[in-house]
């Protein structure tokens, strides 16, 4: 579905931030992307998205190439992005910032069934459809940056951080909506802090340092590989 | 006497509250002052005068040849503000905050000297269309030309406050504002949002400029240039970036102008200085307006 080839990209000035990273995304599955400070998983979820354009190298999203696209087009083909921080609309209300997600969409029928099945989903939204966006809670922040994704009915779905700043409780909830999202059928890519838990629910998963690929592989498999524990597990 | 100038008031204000819009608008998408907006609306009169002139709507009734009028300097003026972002202002998105400030100074002056070398270097009268009446109660005079003045601009003010805020197209402009990039992950053009807003400034400001023709009977290459500053004032006064706040400060701005030029002695010397003075203190004091500020939002 995605395949990314020697992707290179600079950040800022002269520093590379990815250093030429090939990667590869089947439909339904749930890849994990993880790596410490400054390994560049932002910069490569953010290249892919179109945000950040690459100096070389390829992204081929089912067949199409998509590097030099802007954002918006990338969006329009189904790859979608929640940003880090999760960036809800502040002033916008929580069911304008669904109707947001579903801004390329015309068939408001399905609209309409999306936003019912999504307040399912997350009740606490449909409790708080009329506040801004602003006075969410950090968590429901999350659900609500997540739920304005599904809105665009994404083919790819990319995660930047879901289970940043989250109290514990909240981060449980986060990742068994994720699963849940995954189940239904969604191809999902997720980068994460918290490797432990993006490794239990991904199926596979690629560590990034320093702007390359160093490790990569089943999911599980990471799960017990003494380097991964021992650099991002916590385990000696 | 007080409610008098009210009434006065209020028809500036009105005036005022529809450039405003057009500073707010762009503002609120780009973080950048159009400083060419001033000839948007002088574009608008131009327009709208010299139609009226021509020899096609003379043959109209009043009502339709104004009505044609005022969409003619809309369209000039929505068509103008487009081309005007398209060439002067988005090959300098990346370039910092001044260059485009600049580039729009540049625009200003272009427009101005553009029309004082080829329509005129004069004062033109603006056509009067239909004879002026005057109503009167409880010793308040009201006349026509001020009655259709409020009547348009409020009637364009609420259906944008209601596109803004119940539409899809206008939802994604308030988005834009407040998050541009993440815009875009949505799939919003963010580019094309932007033309929007200049589309629509440029049409408010365009009918503005007409009606701001017809109120003061002439027009001038350099007209735009005072009612700028003072919807710039009142639009910095209702919080730059803020579409309600732009259209609450054009009103108050209207109004305690035409106040001072009523009460103070030589009052309409003063007007000036006191919408100045407001401008000001505002920066000074509350540089984030009467109506809460456009927060930056980006880390």
């Amino acid at each position: 579905m995605l395949e990314i080839k020697e992707l290179r990209t600079l950040h800022g000035r002269k520093i590379e931030a990815l250093r030429g990273v090939s990667l590869s995304v089947a439909p339904g599955e749930m890849i994990a992307l993880i790596g410490g400070n400054g390994a560049g998983k932002t910069t490569l979820l953010r290249s892919i998205a179109g945000l950040l354009p690459p100096d070389s190298g390829e992204i081929i999203f089912q067949g199409r190439s998509i590097a030099r696209k802007p954002s918006h087009r990338v969006a329009a083909l189904g790859v979608v992005y929640v940003p880090e921080g999760r960036r809800v609309f502040p002033r916008l209300t929580v069911r304008e910032n669904l109707e947001m997600g579903a801004f390329l969409r015309r068939d408001r029928i399905a609209i309409a069934e999306d936003l019912e099945r999504l307040f399912h989903l997350f009740p606490v939204l449909r409790d708080r459809q009329k506040q801004l966006g602003s006075t969410l809670s950090g968590g429901e922040q999350q659900m609500l940056a997540i739920a304005r994704a599904l809105m665009s009915r994404p083919k790819l779905l990319m995660l930047d951080e879901p289970s940043m700043g989250l109290a514990p409780l909240m981060v449980e909830k986060i990742f068994s909506v994720i699963q849940e999202i995954h189940r239904q059928g969604m191809t999902l890519l997720m980068v994460e802090q918290n490797a432990r838990k993006a490794l239990q629910i991904a199926q596979r998963a690629y560590v990034l340092e320093t702007g390359k690929i160093v490790l990569q592989g089943l999911a599980k498999d990471l799960l017990h590989n003494p380097q991964v524990q021992h650099a991002y597990l916590g385990i000696e | 006497m007080i409610l008098q100038q009210l009434v006065n008031g209020l028809t500036l204000g009105s005036l005022y509250a529809l450039i405003a819009l057009g500073y707010t608008m762009v503002y609120g998408v780009l973080l950048m002052i159009n400083f060419a907006h001033s000839e948007i609306l002088m574009a608008g009169a131009f327009a709208s005068c010299l139609l009226l002139g021509s020899p096609w709507l003379q043959s109209n009734s009043p009502g339709v040849a104004i009505v044609l009028a005022m969409l003619g300097g809309l369209l000039i003026s929505a068509l103008l503000a487009l081309l005007m972002e398209r060439l002067a202002y988005r090959p300098l998105r990346r370039a910092g905050r001044l260059a485009p400030l600049i580039s729009a100074i540049g625009v200003s002056i272009f427009l101005q000297n553009a029309v004082f070398l080829f329509i005129s270097d004069q004062s033109l009268a603006y056509p009067q269309i239909f004879p002026i009446r005057h109503f009167e109660t409880v010793g308040v005079e009201i006349n026509s030309l001020q009655l259709l003045i409020l009547g348009v601009a409020v009637g364009l003010m609420i259906t944008l406050h209601l596109f803004v805020n119940r539409t899809r197209l206008g939802t994604a402009i308030r988005a834009t504002a407040q998050d541009a990039s993440t815009a875009s992950l949505m799939g919003i053009p963010v580019n094309g949002i932007i033309a929007l807003t200049f589309l629509i400034g440029g049409a408010l400001g365009g009918v503005a400029g007409a009606l701001n023709g017809m109120y003061y009977g002439t027009i001038k290459y350099n007209m735009g240039f005072v009612p700028g500053l003072k919807a710039f004032t009142a639009a910095v006064l209702g919080g730059i970036g803020n579409i309600a706040g732009a259209m609450w400060g054009g009103f108050i701005l209207g109004i305690l102008e035409s106040l001072a030029a009523g009460l103070l002695p030589n009052g309409s010397d003063w007007k000036d200085v006191i919408a100045f003075s407001i401008l000001i203190i505002v920066l000074l004091f509350r540089p984030e307006g009467l109506f809460g500020r456009h927060v930056p939002d980006k880390v």
